[in-house]
């Protein structure tokens, strides 16, 4: 388990450098030089000059390469171009909005999903099973956006009993904060719970065909048990692989829910700048996603070996 | 009062009869084995006995265990009795135990289920029980997981579990089918010395005749869901009143009359052939290391020459096959055929060989016609044939295996798995190879389309001076079908020599075993005699 561990520490390790490169050359490919863009196209020369070497354009590709590295290693991300304050500090404000809003989704859609797809499994065929089954192929057929907006139409105007948007911020206490992340989290999390349960099901129904099922019932146990002690885990391999690709989206891809309810979120961060040409935080920010999103590929298969001794042994 | 007592049981399913009025006893201490081919009910007979049923069925009659009948009993009653009034054992040992549990935590949920046991009397208990089937706890802790252990281990779990409270019934369906000889006659062993020592009545479902005349006290021969036959297996053995028992036997002891082999030209050769595989990096910077699955192989086929190959599972024989195809590189030596070396650069060696693989269901794209199945290899010739010369052929083909040129417009779903086997050997004949490989080609089907399929290869030989490699585990079946066989243990050819010489003298020790390991059907004729 160890070694396993160690394994999957190195291929992160590998995944981050290359990811960094990718998007270093990315940027770099990308037209416009963020200093003329600052001064507009009458900048005199010696100015613009001036704002390069503040700005760290003045060295070589690979030298800015490492200094933007080495920075984010030691928690220096560099200064806005726009904003000229640090993009650490830009960062952090927002990522108090974006994972917590990721975390409560994906808390949400597995609170949702994992029992709806258990109690379909049970009842295959029945009304039971066909009832959640409809309910899921709405919930992967509405469109998020959409539903976002009824639901502030719905339960901040008709009813109002959330704000429409915006964030309070977690100063005015944990309950104010979720309060204001409740229809975010909603909206994003009903399309991911029902290809969750639709997931959970379709695993469920595979190991409930499987021999040691058999086994199990042959032992004396109730269909209840035998799903319970024998099914549940079994299943719940595949169901892991989605929840770690839905957590990555939810962290990257809430920017359209954080647009609709004006949250102050990554996905906002990174798309006033890159309108902005402010490339230095798209790449910190970026670089920041891809992180996030390999260190959750990192927890899954850290969660599979949990889960299933006889990969533990595998390399 | 007999233990279980089958009284009349009909089951149907969707309106489809699955069983039709079967009716026979089991006493303690008894062996009572069932037997028949695939269809016959057998399996859903054992199942019935402990009432794990598909939900559509609809069963009448009796099932009385122990003095209750089981058709009537609540769910919960039934979930009190499976486990601890009867365990059943079941036939593929790799898939009958949950990967993500110990096998100690599986061995002690029966004990814990029926008898409320703390976990830890439970696990010594479980221990006991690991202990009794051959897998002590110094060796095999109660923290290993299945993928640990050998499928003849696993089995050995999967008993301890049904045995853990020793149940008053053991039902064991095909409980050896999935493994090899040695493993097999072991595994008997143990269900035997069971019986004797808990005083177990045991019902074994089996297709294997031989280990049913080993095995069994009495016999119950089914057939499309009836019994047609059943009774002491001495007196039934020796005076069999149904044909389709007689059938049966003659089947499992079919003998091929196969015709002389012709000429003695090489045609096959193998030569110090090595097959390494790469075994996954240790750690990053380590050498990869390999694992050598075949050690150093030679031997040599003649034109017209029927060779059979035979080992137990893991012994290389798979991979040895895919070398000779030229489908997989190999490390060191050389295979030629016809003097011509076998490899990708010569792809004229490729199509005088064709092969024909164990699963008649799988080995088929479902969408294709059987023309277009058959008529596969025929890209492989320079000017293939077209128009009714193809058709010709394909007729001429189909004939030959046994099968209509009518059904060459049919789909593989719309034959049994006999005629698709016969459809798996047209396909590797259609380009007259020189050789083709068997690779446990029979090993699927039932006794008496296996002995067609035989007779049809001998057939073939007779008319098209046909060479093969019969690469099988079955040795009964080796024997009969070859001139000369090959014993495979662990990557190496241990023995070699003439099919009759090496079966009657074995010489390899290995061979010797593997020949007292598997169960022969009694020479009746000769006891008949004798009587």
């Amino acid at each position: 388990m160890l070694r396993y561990t160690l394994k999957r520490l190195l291929s992160l390790i590998v995944s981050l450098l290359a990811a960094s490169v990718v998007i270093f050359l990315l940027i770099e490919i990308a037209p416009g030089d963020p200093a003329s863009f600052m001064l507009g196209v009458n900048a005199r020369p010696d100015t613009l000059a001036a704002l390069q070497a503040e700005l760290g354009l003045d060295v070589p590709k690979w030298q800015r390469y490492l200094n933007w590295i080495g920075g984010m290693v030691t928690g220096d991300f560099g200064t806005s171009y726009q904003y000229r304050t640090p993009v650490a500090q830009m960062v952090a404000d927002r990522l108090w909005v974006s994972l917590p809003l990721a975390l409560f989704a994906l808390v949400l859609s597995t609170v949702i999903a994992l029992p709806a797809g258990i109690f379909a499994a049970a009842r295959r065929g029945q009304a039971g099973d066909i009832a959640v089954m409809g309910a899921t192929q709405l919930g992967v057929a509405i469109p998020n956006f959409w539903f976002a907006m009824m639901l502030v139409l719905v339960f901040a105007i008709n009813l109002g009993w959330f704000s429409a948007g915006g964030f309070a911020g977690w100063d005015q206490g944990l309950f104010a904060g979720l309060k204001s992340l409740t229809l975010p989290a909603v909206a994003l999390a009903l399309p991911q719970a029902a290809i969750l349960a639709r997931v959970m099901r379709s695993a469920l129904l595979d190991v409930l065909g499987e021999d040691f099922m058999r086994s199990a019932r042959a032992k004396g146990l109730t269909e209840r048990q035998a799903l319970w002690r024998h099914g549940l885990r079994n299943a719940l391999i595949p169901v892991l692989t989605i929840l770690g690709l839905q957590f990555a989206f939810l962290i990257a891809g809430g920017i359209i829910i954080e647009q609709v309810f004006y949250l102050p979120g990554l996905g906002r961060l990174i798309f006033q700048s890159i309108s902005a040409r402010d490339l230095i935080v798209v790449e910190s920010v970026v670089m920041l996603l891809v992180f996030a999103v390999i260190m959750v590929n990192f927890i899954v298969d850290l969660a599979y070996a949990a889960v299933d001794p006889r990969l533990r042994l595998r390399t | 009062m007999s233990l279980l007592s089958i009284r009349d049981l009909s089951i149907t399913i969707d309106d489809t009869p699955i069983l039709k009025s079967v009716s026979f006893d089991i006493a303690e201490g008894e062996i009572v084995a069932v037997t028949g081919e695939s269809g016959s009910g057998k399996s859903m007979t054992a199942m019935s006995v402990i009432q794990l049923l598909p939900k559509s069925a609809r069963q009448t009659g009796e099932v009385v265990l122990d003095g209750e009948d089981m058709v009537t009993m609540p769910e919960n009653a039934l979930c009190d009795r499976r486990g601890q009034t009867v365990g059943m054992v079941f036939q593929e040992p790799m898939t009958a135990l949950n990967p993500v549990q110990t096998i100690g935590a599986q061995v002690s949920e029966t004990i814990r289920v029926h008898t409320g046991a703390s976990l830890a009397e439970a696990k010594a208990r479980a221990a006991e029980v690991l202990e009794r089937v051959g897998l002590p706890a110094d060796r095999f802790p109660l923290s290993r997981y299945p993928h640990e252990l050998s499928g003849g281990q696993r089995q050995r779990v999967v008993i301890a579990m049904a045995i853990a409270l020793r149940p008053k019934l053991l039902i064991a369906d095909e409980p050896t089918t999935a493994l090899d000889v040695t493993t097999q006659a072991q595994i008997l062993d143990l269900l035997k010395d069971l019986v004797s020592d808990f005083g177990m009545g045991l019902l074994m479902i089996t297709h294997d005749l031989a280990v049913v005349a080993d095995m069994a006290d009495r016999i119950v021969v089914m057939r499309h869901g009836e019994i047609v036959e059943q009774g002491q297996t001495q007196a039934l053995l020796r005076d069999m009143q149904h044909p389709y028992t007689k059938m049966l036997f003659e089947a499992s002891r079919h003998q091929v009359d196969m015709p002389a082999p012709q000429d003695s030209a090489p045609l096959l050769e193998l030569k110090d052939v090595v097959r390494d595989y790469d075994l996954p990096r240790r750690s990053l910077f380590a050498a990869r290391e390999s694992y050598r699955a075949v050690k150093g192989v030679s031997f040599k086929i003649d034109h017209g020459e029927r060779v059979g190959l035979v080992g137990e599972s893991g012994c290389g024989k798979s991979t040895l096959t895919k070398a000779i195809l030229g489908l997989e590189p190999i490390q060191g030596g050389s295979i030629r055929l016809d003097g011509a070396p076998v490899d990708a650069d010569h792809p004229g060696t490729r199509r005088q060989m064709q092969v024909v693989f164990q699963d008649p269901f799988g080995s088929f794209n479902p969408r294709h016609r059987v023309d277009r199945l058959i008529t596969e290899p025929l890209h492989l010739l320079d000017t293939p044939p077209e128009g009714s010369e193809r058709s010709d052929l394909v007729a001429q083909t189909l004939t030959a295996v046994g099968l209509s040129p009518d059904d060459a417009r049919k789909y593989p779903h719309q034959f049994s798995g006999g005629q698709r086997q016969r459809i798996a050997i047209a396909r590797a004949l259609i380009i007259r190879p020189q050789l083709i490989l068997f690779d446990e080609a029979v090993s699927a089907l039932d006794v008496s389309v296996r002995a067609q399929i035989l007779d049809l290869l001998a057939h073939l030989c007779a008319d098209y001076g046909l060479a093969y490699l019969f690469i099988s585990h079955d040795l009964s079946v080796v024997r009969s079908v070859t001139d000369r066989v090959l014993i495979m243990r662990a990557g190496e050819i241990v023995e070699q020599g003439a099919s009759q010489d090496v079966f009657a003298n074995p010489q390899h020790p290995y061979t010797q075993s593997l020949i007292a390991a598997a169960p022969v059907l009694p020479d009746l004729t000769q006891e008949t005699a004798h009587v």
